[in-house]
């Protein structure tokens, strides 16, 4: 199994590990609960050092990211930081990322961890098929390890680290800076809903800066946080997850991922497709779900009106902040509205559920 | 972790408290550990009769959920509501407060067929 650097940190903290597609990762240090309301209320550090790095540089970047990516990537600036997604031309995604513009000749994607081969060997498919000349692909995830620092209390806790001016970093954007005497990236983003920020830095530092991190943040809450927590925080806030409500057989229209789908932009891999799909009307939606009932909704659940089978929850879990039960699912498009009532199967019962905008908790 | 001398256990890694013919049953100190923080439990309703190694319920963490099966065969005599609003006590309390369901034994004898405390330790070392 693959190892992050901080392997033996977060056995040393007790961590319960698990197999996260093929990286050993620390699915809870104190449990579930108790690190989503820390990053809640006070403050949580993730290590994310699976998750992969891939760069571009060279004259044709952009052009090349423009036909690879569903967003708009000439709408980025210096600095700036997008979400977007990789589209297969059929329409089905192949990741969903976070592109980084450091100038127009040079960015950065971060990619899900499980994806990064996929996705790189993707990259430079699309580039030979394009037969674009003037672009470099690099996956640097070996070099990159990544930390997050998220919660109301990641600020201050890491303004104890840095000479960076942080209020002048705003959500979406990144600088080069030290953190601890370490020069990364820091990143003001997340995937909790809170304020907060990814580091993207050397590898063999990751250790020396995430106990300097720990240490500064020890007097405030802050708490090394699993994937458990890492998951039902995203949840809450309704964020697709791979694998989840993302994949090769779900289109980002259908995914909840129109706000990034730039149909009026020149050609990109899956335009022809997703056009179609807009004209015709999607067959799915993504929609949010809370339930009425005391029952947990799981991936894989049947979702109900009356005695038509309408859909399957794609994630689900008890909401630790809300404590009812909270899902994201596909459904068909008529049942799709807000304030539908539905039902799902949990086990042998059918539970009342109500169709709920995420996010769940605001 | 605790595991008291004077009940019974299963590799299933539920606890048997026997009071003549009527069976005291919940998880162990080890399942509610590795389960997580539970957030959810199912259970039968008073009445249920009960076989040997069927599903009789459900405990639900934030991350899983696990069937719980009957390791002796009987009628369900009470079953413990607080684990309807409170399922966390199963976490704080696992042989006590968080106790699951009672049962009326088919045949108490049957009781003397499960493991031990000793028994018990010795197969969860194995697993852990």
């Amino acid at each position: 199994m693959k190892k992050t650097q901080l392997n033996q940190v977060h056995r040393e903290l007790g961590a319960r590990m698990v197999d996260f597609g093929g990286w050993d990762m620390p699915v809870q240090y104190s449990g579930v609960i108790d690190e989503h309301l820390a990053v809640r209320q006070a403050a949580g550090l993730f290590d994310v050092s699976h998750m992969g790095e891939v760069e571009v540089t060279g004259p044709n970047a952009l052009a090349f990211i423009q036909q690879l990516t569903i967003n708009d990537a000439e709408k980025l600036v210096d600095g700036q930081i997008q979400y977007s997604a990789l589209g297969y031309s059929e329409g089905g995604i192949v990741d969903d990322v976070t592109l980084y513009r450091f100038n127009d000749s040079r960015f950065l994607f971060c990619v899900n961890a499980s994806n990064t081969d996929k996705d790189f060997a993707w990259m430079q498919q699309v580039l030979a098929d394009l037969a674009m000349t003037d672009v470099t692909l690099n996956n640097r995830s070996a070099e990159f390890a990544q930390i997050a620092l998220q919660g109301p209390k990641a600020e201050e806790i890491l303004a104890g680290l840095t000479e960076v001016s942080l209020a002048d970093l705003v959500y979406y954007h990144f600088c080069e800076g030290a953190v601890a005497g370490v020069n990364m990236i820091i990143s003001r983003t997340g995937y909790t809903g809170e304020d907060g920020f990814e580091l993207y830095l050397p590898a063999s530092s990751a250790v020396e800066v995430w106990q300097q991190l720990m240490k500064a943040g020890a007097s405030q809450g802050l708490l090394p946080i699993g994937l458990g927590a890492r998951d039902t925080l995203r949840l809450e806030k309704g964020y697709a997850l791979y694998g989840h409500e993302l994949s090769r057989e779900i289109s980002p229209l259908e995914a909840g991922l129109a706000w990034i789908t730039k149909l009026d932009k020149a050609d990109f891999v899956g335009k022809t497709a997703l056009v179609t799909q807009k004209a015709d009307g999607v067959p799915r939606r993504r929609v949010g779900i809370v339930m009425q009932e005391r029952g947990i909704p799981r991936e894989g659940y049947p979702v109900f009106v009356d005695d038509r089978e309408v859909g399957v929850v794609t994630s689900g879990t008890m909401s630790p902040t809300l404590k009812v039960g909270v899902a994201l699912a596909l459904v068909e498009p008529d049942v799709a509205k807000a304030g539908t009532e539905l039902e799902v199967a949990i086990r042998n019962r059918r539970m009342r559920a109500i169709v709920t905008r995420p996010p769940f908790v605001k | 972790m605790e595991f008291p001398e004077e009940f019974k256990y299963t590799e299933e890694h539920e606890w048997i408290m026997v009071e003549k013919d009527l069976a005291t049953i919940g998880i162990t100190d080890f399942a509610q550990d590795a389960l997580g923080d539970v957030v959810f439990v199912e259970l039968p309703e008073v009445g249920t009769v009960l076989e040997v190694g069927k599903p009789f319920g459900v405990v639900e963490s934030v991350k899983a959920v696990s069937d719980i099966y009957a390791p002796i065969a009987g009628t369900v005599e009470e079953i413990n509501e607080d684990l309807v609003e409170t399922p966390e006590i199963i976490n704080t309390s696992p042989y006590e407060d968080g106790w699951m369901i009672k049962i009326r034994m088919t045949d108490a004898s049957a009781a003397d067929a499960l493991m031990s405390s000793e028994d018990y330790q010795a197969l969860i070392a194995e697993e852990s």
